[in-house]
């Protein structure tokens, strides 16, 4: 028990101490003038909006295929099931290219110029990887409530929907919660697929993390650390905000 | 009525054929069986929870074998009661008229009688995780009960009690149950229960119906 102890705070240390050097490194003006450009403005706004966007998304197409995947069996499941896994075990740059390589061929060629290097390239490349976290969070929530609730609903006149509404979702709401955050939390730190398939543009599809990337090639080290400490604060907020609505519950 | 003809019932390598049994309108139905016979197999059927491969089930002298459960007009009490976490009780009891949309008087008024009847007035505002094991057995039955069902099935809906509120809730449930004159299918290993119960006494024994 100690041991845990001990490499739990040894851990947990290494997060705090790399926080801290974060801020040791940069001084209060840097920090300012980095909060007044309006390129970081700008990247602040998209990086929120976006990953929000793309988090509903995820809850949208995860409560769904999380319901489906935990109470149904069917032919070929074992399949799907490691379909959905594809998007946490490719390295984010290949899903990138993949998503690139994709809007090359009809359907999704006809679109291609509004969404590729635009905006909702952005999204898209977020929710890719997002939703598969989503999806294994909603599973599990799902698989954690016993089926016989809506055995029971469906006795006392509800149809499957219904029992789903009435029964199933407000034992599942913390799981739903959890999976936004762990969504919310990806998209924030998507870089790989957003730099291939959105590119790097400043004032069109600039998202923190590009941000980042660009000082770091400008050779800005202060900048890129006001950045980053930017992301931490923005990352911290939601999460602590999203443990404190969960606490309720107890399962956050 | 409960009438139940030529049923077969596969799961895995499990398996129940040529299942056949009949309780009368307004009777009370005890079957009883070894843990892991079927017993809740075939209960689940009855409800339309679980597909069967063939046979016939008949409740009320209607032919529902097809029918999902909400359209066989059936109560249900599983083995752990399965009351809906969260919701009070007076919101347990009143589920399946709100399904129903019911009007609000119309589901006060059931939900007061029924809670009056099986003593659980005093409950009405209480979640499941404040109620005993014999509290939360009576709120599973009236949520049952409620939508005034021909059938009841219930699934050892005594187990694990002690035996002064076990024999309380023998007593309770048989009136309750003559007051809404429904005819039952009631699941258990009790010898005690079945004694002051039954009407019709059934025992599954190696897969078939005696």
């Amino acid at each position: 028990m100690v041991g845990v102890v001990i490499l739990c705070s040894v851990y947990i240390l290494l997060i705090v101490l790399m926080v801290v050097a974060d801020i040791a490194y940069t001084d209060t003006s840097t920090l300012l003038a980095t909060l007044r450009d309006p390129n970081i403005r700008y990247a602040i706004v998209l990086s929120l909006g976006s990953c929000t966007i793309s988090t509903l998304l995820s809850l949208w197409v995860a409560i769904p295929i999380g319901y489906l995947m935990s109470r149904f069996e069917f032919r070929g499941k074992r399949w799907v099931d490691a379909a959905l896994d594809v998007p946490i075990v490719l390295p984010p740059l290949v899903i990138g290219i993949s998503l690139l390589v994709l809007f090359n061929y009809p359907p999704f060629a006809w679109l291609s110029e509004y969404v590729v290097f635009e905006i909702p390239a952005v999204i898209l490349a977020q929710f890719t990887v997002a939703c598969a976290f989503a999806v294994r969070t909603m599973r599990v929530s799902f698989d954690q409530i016993p089926e016989r609730y809506e055995h029971v609903a469906l006795t006392l006149g509800c149809n499957r929907s219904k029992a789903f509404w009435m029964v199933i979702m407000p034992q599942a709401r913390f799981g739903v919660l959890a999976a936004a955050t762990l969504a919310w939390a990806r998209s924030m730190g998507e870089f790989g697929p957003i730099l291939v398939f959105a590119g790097s543009s400043r004032m069109r599809t600039e998202v923190l993390p590009t941000s980042v990337y660009l000082e770091l090639q400008a050779g800005n080290l202060a900048g890129m650390l006001a950045i980053s400490l930017i992301m931490i604060f923005a990352a911290a907020v939601v999460l602590v905000s999203a443990r404190m609505l969960g606490m309720e519950g107890g399962k956050l | 009525m409960i009438q139940v003809q030529d049923l077969c019932i596969e799961q895995g390598d499990f398996r129940l054929e040529n299942i056949g049994f009949t309780v009368a309108d307004g009777k009370y139905g005890v079957l009883m069986g070894r843990s892991g016979c079927g017993k809740t197999t075939i209960i689940e059927a009855i409800c339309g929870l679980r597909p069967i491969r063939h046979g016939q089930i008949h409740l009320s002298d209607r032919e529902v074998t097809e029918l999902r459960p909400a359209e066989r007009n059936i109560g249900y009490v599983p083995q752990d009661i399965a009351l809906f976490p969260g919701y009070r009780v007076r919101d347990q009891l009143a589920f399946s008229l709100v399904v129903r949309d019911a009007p609000k008087r119309q589901i006060a008024e059931r939900v007061d009688h029924m809670a009056g009847l099986l003593g659980i007035s005093h409950l009405l505002d209480r979640r499941p995780e404040g109620l005993s094991g014999g509290e939360a057995k009576r709120v599973a039955l009236g949520r049952a009960l409620v939508p005034r069902p021909e059938v009841l099935c219930l699934d050892e809906p005594l187990s694990n009690l002690d035996e002064d509120i076990n024999a309380e809730m023998i007593e309770l449930l048989g009136s309750t149950i003559r007051e809404e004159a429904v005819t039952v299918l009631h699941i258990t290993h009790s010898s005690r229960e079945a004694d002051r119960l039954a009407d019709v006494r059934l025992s599954l024994v190696d897969g078939v119906v005696v």
